[in-house]
């Protein structure tokens, strides 16, 4: 199987200072860059910025920031975690992480996804009810443009094209498709030949074992070679156990409270908040030594090969961010490559 | 008695598993051709059956609806008549004012028996069941009762909650939705809007 590789997500939620002010969109984004050079620093492969459009989360042009952290490191992959292709025009998404893999030196991925934050839709005009559709034409689209040259397509989610020219080429980058729990995105990972990146954010990690049995067949089914699998999953790392859930909690209060209103998931509590950050959630908060044993447990569990933990919740500051990159990079990494070893 | 799921996304397998651990026998279907969902099937759901949604309705007394609400409109009405039709859909994004989708499912399925139920609870809160609560609301008495006895055999704490317009109780934007609601706190919420 492919080697073991461990990144970062953000989705850029705006941070506090320590009296608790929200700090300003533009000065959220400049910590970004600090975050990805100091992931870079700590040995990390991957560090993915999430786009989102919302004042809370105003990471809306990622591949700009990723451009910046590129010019700024040297080892590590730079990529989106996810790209809401969507609403996005595949052609543009190819040129600006063409452009990223171009300066990056090859440093590029790209994580497509439907979107389960759906902002974008009415943002650029698009209808919720052909989320599908949309996403299934898209993604076909943007698999022809990987393959490089002249292409041909046609399609009704945007303009045909004709023996196009689409540039800059590069070498090709990694693709994954982000996968929150719709089996027919696991099987379209595996007929386009992209790997799978499974988003784990509540419940048991170990009910997507399916998912990936289910994507390792198709793969076999369609004439592929495996393909990595990776996990997506929120987490915090502190000191202690202790340390780590205490910081994180009434974020994870406030940003998940107002977010499960519209998209029906359960209102944190304190027992909820206890069972995800215990050994069967989602919840990958606790000290180095807590934190890799989960990961290494569920990356056996499902097969994966791949673990970027999304880090930083709304609210918390850029210095316990750095924090938690430092011990994720020094300490938990070099854990879990051990206990997988 | 046979349940057909219709829909092979997020919800529709989740439900399939837990009716076939409760010893029923179970059809899927997905939009078109049954082969487009046998991989899922066999993998998510393996002992369901993949079909059309006109075999899987057609053989079925119970069916679960578990399509986007957006699809709802490209189902052929007239297979639902004399079924019993659980209607787990949701406005997607929240309506502004929400009205009951069963509302409009029992008004386009004629001679179907509608269920709302299952609609707030999130499809990775479904599995294990483990005695959660659930509301269901319908008008006819003998669904209600055929819906009462599958949530129980499946795992959950099935709790009426009225009319088929009082299924707007479990709708997006109510405090019902989305939440580990205890049957008490469902009852005294329904209590309190009645």
């Amino acid at each position: 199987m492919s080697t073991t590789t461990f990144g970062l997500d953000t989705f850029g939620d705006v941070t506090q200072d320590a009296s608790g002010t929200p700090l300003t969109h533009a000065q959220t984004i400049r910590n970004l860059v600090e975050q990805g050079v100091l992931a870079d620093q700590v040995g990390l492969d991957f560090f993915g910025i999430g786009e989102h459009h919302t004042p809370d989360m105003p990471l809306s042009a990622a591949d700009v920031v990723l451009a910046a952290i590129a010019a700024r490191t040297s080892s590590i992959h730079l990529g989106s975690a996810v790209t809401v292709l969507s609403s996005d025009d595949p052609v543009r998404v190819y040129q600006r992480f063409s452009t990223l893999n171009a300066l990056s030196d090859g440093r590029a991925e790209v994580i497509l996804g439907r979107g389960s934050s759906v902002d974008s839709f009415p943002l650029f005009g698009f209808d919720l009810a052909d989320y599908e559709d949309l996403f299934e034409e898209k993604t076909h689209l943007f698999a022809e443009l990987l393959k490089g040259g002249k292409i041909t397509w046609e399609g009704k989610t945007r303009a045909a094209l004709h023996e196009q020219d689409v540039v800059p080429y590069t070498e090709p980058f990694p693709t994954w498709i982000g996968v929150g729990g719709s089996p027919q995105s696991v099987v379209r990972a595996a007929s386009y030949g992209f790997s799978l990146m499974l988003a784990i954010i509540g419940g048991h990690p170990a009910r997507f074992a399916p998912f990936s049995e289910l994507y390792k067949h198709a793969l076999e089914k369609f004439g592929r070679d495996p393909l990595p699998i990776g996990i997506h999953s929120p987490g915090h790392v502190a000191e202690t156990d202790e340390q780590a859930r205490e910081e994180f909690w009434p974020h994870y209060l406030d940003v998940i409270g107002r977010l499960g209103k519209t998209r029906g998931f359960a209102t944190p509590t304190p027992e909820s908040y206890a069972h995800e950050v215990g050994p069967h959630g989602a919840l990958f908060v606790g000290s180095p030594e807590t934190v890799a044993e989960k990961m290494a447990r569920t990356m056996k569990k499902l097969d994966a090969s791949r673990f970027d933990l999304k880090y930083g919740i709304g609210g918390l500051s850029h210095e316990s961010l750095l924090r938690t990159i430092e011990l994720y990079g020094t300490k938990v990494v070099p854990l879990v490559r051990d206990m997988l070893a | 008695m046979k349940i057909a799921v219709l829909g092979a996304g997020h919800v529709g397998p989740v439900i399939a598993r837990l009716a076939l651990a409760a010893g029923y026998e179970v059809t899927i279907a997905g939009s078109g051709a049954p082969s487009r969902i046998e991989m899922i099937t066999e993998f998510l759901a393996p002992g369901a059956v993949a079909l059309t949604a006109a075999d899987a309705v057609a053989d079925a007394e119970l069916v679960v609806l578990a399509i986007p609400w957006h699809r709802f409109s490209s189902l052929e009405p007239g297979m639902f008549a004399g079924k019993v039709v659980i209607d787990s859909m949701n406005h997607w994004p929240p309506a502004e004012q929400p009205l009951g989708t069963s509302e409009e499912v029992a008004a386009r399925l004629v001679g179907a028996a509608v269920v709302k139920t299952l609609n707030h609870v999130a499809y990775q809160d479904m599995e294990p069941a483990a005695g959660r609560a659930v509301g269901l609301a319908g008008d006819s008495p003998a669904a209600l009762q055929a819906v009462v006895e599958f949530l129980a055999r499946i795992g959950f704490d099935p709790v009426p909650v009225g009319s088929l317009a009082a299924g707007r109780l479990l709708e997006p934007g109510s405090p019902l939705f989305g939440v580990a609601a205890r049957r008490q706190e469902i009852e005294n919420f329904v209590k309190e809007q009645s």
